[in-house]
């Protein structure tokens, strides 16, 4: 195929126009831009702006950018059902809905259709529950909701143990790990050399083991830990790749997996942790008696300190990426020139995604890298003591 | 900090946590452990592999040396027997230069020796000849001179005065 330099030349031109003329005739993209920056903050007390919503009318430029954010912060968050797209118009969504499963004197299990999106109250077994900003409240047939000073509900709240989508999201990544690496473990039978996809995983396995695993936790001890640090590595990666998707499932960016991410790096580091790691701790060797005692609770938090940077590193890196690509995109929306807008949006939102591509990578990898970090610093022998006697 | 404790969900985290033990331990049971033990042989193998052909490669060497050793020994030899060969060879002619001239010598002195007797007998003959032709002669002579009387006179005549002369 062959294109001439005229009609590059030419696309270029028409590009850089368009550019310009988005720049200069359209200056309600600046305050789009301003939006991104106030998507956090409108975002924390989005319950205030609802209420708002109601008191006065708002123009229709601002009621547009309310509902971007409204959406963005609907993406970011869990839901009991699973929607792919949705028409405003006809208050329909198209999706599946998810089973909803309460403990509230004893187990209520229901589907999540029963709440139409949040819009009725779900009646079952005689209780009625209601779906507000992503969470189940009990409340009565009318579905009333009490608020306190700061406008959060003040409703009981059952515990939720329902299959949400990031619950089903995990259930499906959990089924392709297995099956990859199952289909991996068995093409091993028939060649000590893997055939097919094999190929690709076969060196991320090693990529793992070489410059994670064993630099970090040292060759004698490091097989006991690779199970853990293989499984967190790739169900993080695929996770993250998943949230890349226009699916819409971003949970790598939910605080609550994170959590429970990081407690397993906690919990295997401490269980593993050798004599000199707590006597690190406890009673930290070459200091004097009081700085000992003092010593204690510093070191002690120090252990907590670790995983809670991982949680928040991997919580903040997904969400900040899935905010950014979201305005991005809704930059279309906002925007009165849909012909200049879209250029720009679309390429920005190119642009975000392929860092995002490697942010998912290295999020996965920084990730085990510290858990494979802390687990060495737990379990290695510290030869520089020795020295000392 | 309250935004995150509100998205906090309990279900969630339970949720995952099962998962997260379960995925864990099949894939340790049924991926992980098969896949590393792989791994390991397919790397042992691989390092013995390499072993092995180290050696291979030193044996060979080792060979390569011993054969050029070997080599080099036979060249060695097939010179120093060309040399002493060569060495033989001049002497030979050497030895069989001298013994000649030796030879040619004495052949010579032989012949010399021959020619010198061979001259005195011929001497000797012709001496002897010579002196029977002239004893002949004399005696023809004699003969002749002494058949008549005066001529014998002569003679003692003349032999007479020869002896007074003497």
């Amino acid at each position: 195929m062959v294109i001439s330099n005229k009609s590059v030349s030419l696309i270029v031109s028409v590009w850089m126009s368009l550019l310009a003329s988005a720049a200069i005739a359209n200056p309600t993209t600046d305050s789009t831009q301003v939006s991104t920056h106030e998507t956090h903050a409108v975002a924390n007390d989005s319950t205030h702006a609802n209420a708002a919503h109601e008191v006065k009318t708002l123009t229709p430029e601002e009621e547009k950018k309310e509902k971007v954010t409204a959406f963005i912060e609907h993406h970011l968050q869990d839901s009991h059902d699973f929607t792919f797209f949705s028409d405003e118009k006809e208050g329909k969504h198209y999706g599946f809905s998810l089973p909803v499963i309460l403990w509230d004197n004893g187990l209520q299990v229901f589907s999540s259709s029963k709440f139409h999106h949040g819009e009725t109250v779900a009646e079952v077994n005689g209780n009625f529950y209601k779906l507000y900003h992503g969470k189940i409240y009990k409340t009565d047939a009318a579905g009333t909701i009490t608020y306190d000073e700061h406008h959060h509900p003040t409703n009981q709240k059952p515990l939720d143990f329902s299959i949400t989508k990031n619950v089903l999201s995990m259930l499906v990544v959990s089924a392709m790990l297995l099956f990859m690496f199952i289909s991996l473990a068995n093409s091993y039978k028939k060649g000590p050399i893997p055939s097919g996809f094999g190929r690709i995983l076969e060196p991320l396995i090693l990529f793992i083991r070489d410059e994670v695993a064993i630099p970090n936790i040292g060759e004698k001890k490091y097989r006991k830990f690779m199970g853990f640090l293989l499984t967190v590595f790739f169900f993080i990666w695929l996770l993250n790749l998943l949230g890349m998707t226009p699916l819409g499932i971003n949970v790598t960016g939910n605080i609550a997996v994170t959590i429970c991410l990081a407690t397993f790096t906690y919990i295997i580091t401490q269980f593993s942790a050798n004599k000199e790691y707590w006597g690190h701790i406890f009673w930290m060797p070459g200091v004097p008696v009081l700085m000992k005692i003092a010593l204690i609770p510093v070191e002690l938090l120090g252990t907590l300190t670790k995983p809670f940077a991982l949680l928040v590193r991997l919580y903040a890196n997904i969400t900040a990426g899935h905010v950014v690509i979201m305005t991005l995109i809704s930059l279309i929306f906002v925007g009165k020139n849909l012909v200049s807008d879209m250029p720009i949006s679309l390429g920005l939102t190119l642009f975000i995604s392929v860092i995002e591509l490697l942010v998912a990578f290295l999020q996965a990898f920084i990730f085990t890298m510290l858990s494979s970090l802390f687990i060495g610093m737990a379990v290695q022998d510290h030869h520089h003591e020795e020295g000392h006697h | 900090m309250e935004k995150l404790y509100n998205d906090f969900s309990f279900g969630l985290f339970f949720w995952q946590a099962i998962i997260l033990v379960i995925l864990i331990l099949l894939l340790v049971k049924f991926a992980w452990k098969p896949i590393m033990e792989s791994i390991t042989a397919r790397e042992e193998g691989i390092k013995d592999a390499l072993l092995a052909a180290d050696n291979a490669k030193k044996e060979m060497q080792d060979l390569q040396a011993n054969n050029e050793r070997i080599l080099q020994e036979a060249r060695l030899e097939r010179d120093s027997l060309l040399k002493e060969a060569r060495e033989m060879k001049e002497k030979m002619i050497a030895d069989a230069k001298e013994e000649a001239q030796v030879q040619g010598q004495k052949m010579i002195e032989q012949a010399k020796a021959s020619i010198e007797s061979e001259k005195n007998a011929a001497m000797a003959e012709l001496k002897s000849q010579v002196s029977s032709i002239s004893l002949e002669i004399a005696e023809k002579l004699l003969k002749e001179e002494l058949s008549n009387k005066e001529s014998q006179m002569k003679l003692v005549e003349k032999m007479l005065g020869d002896v007074k002369l003497n």
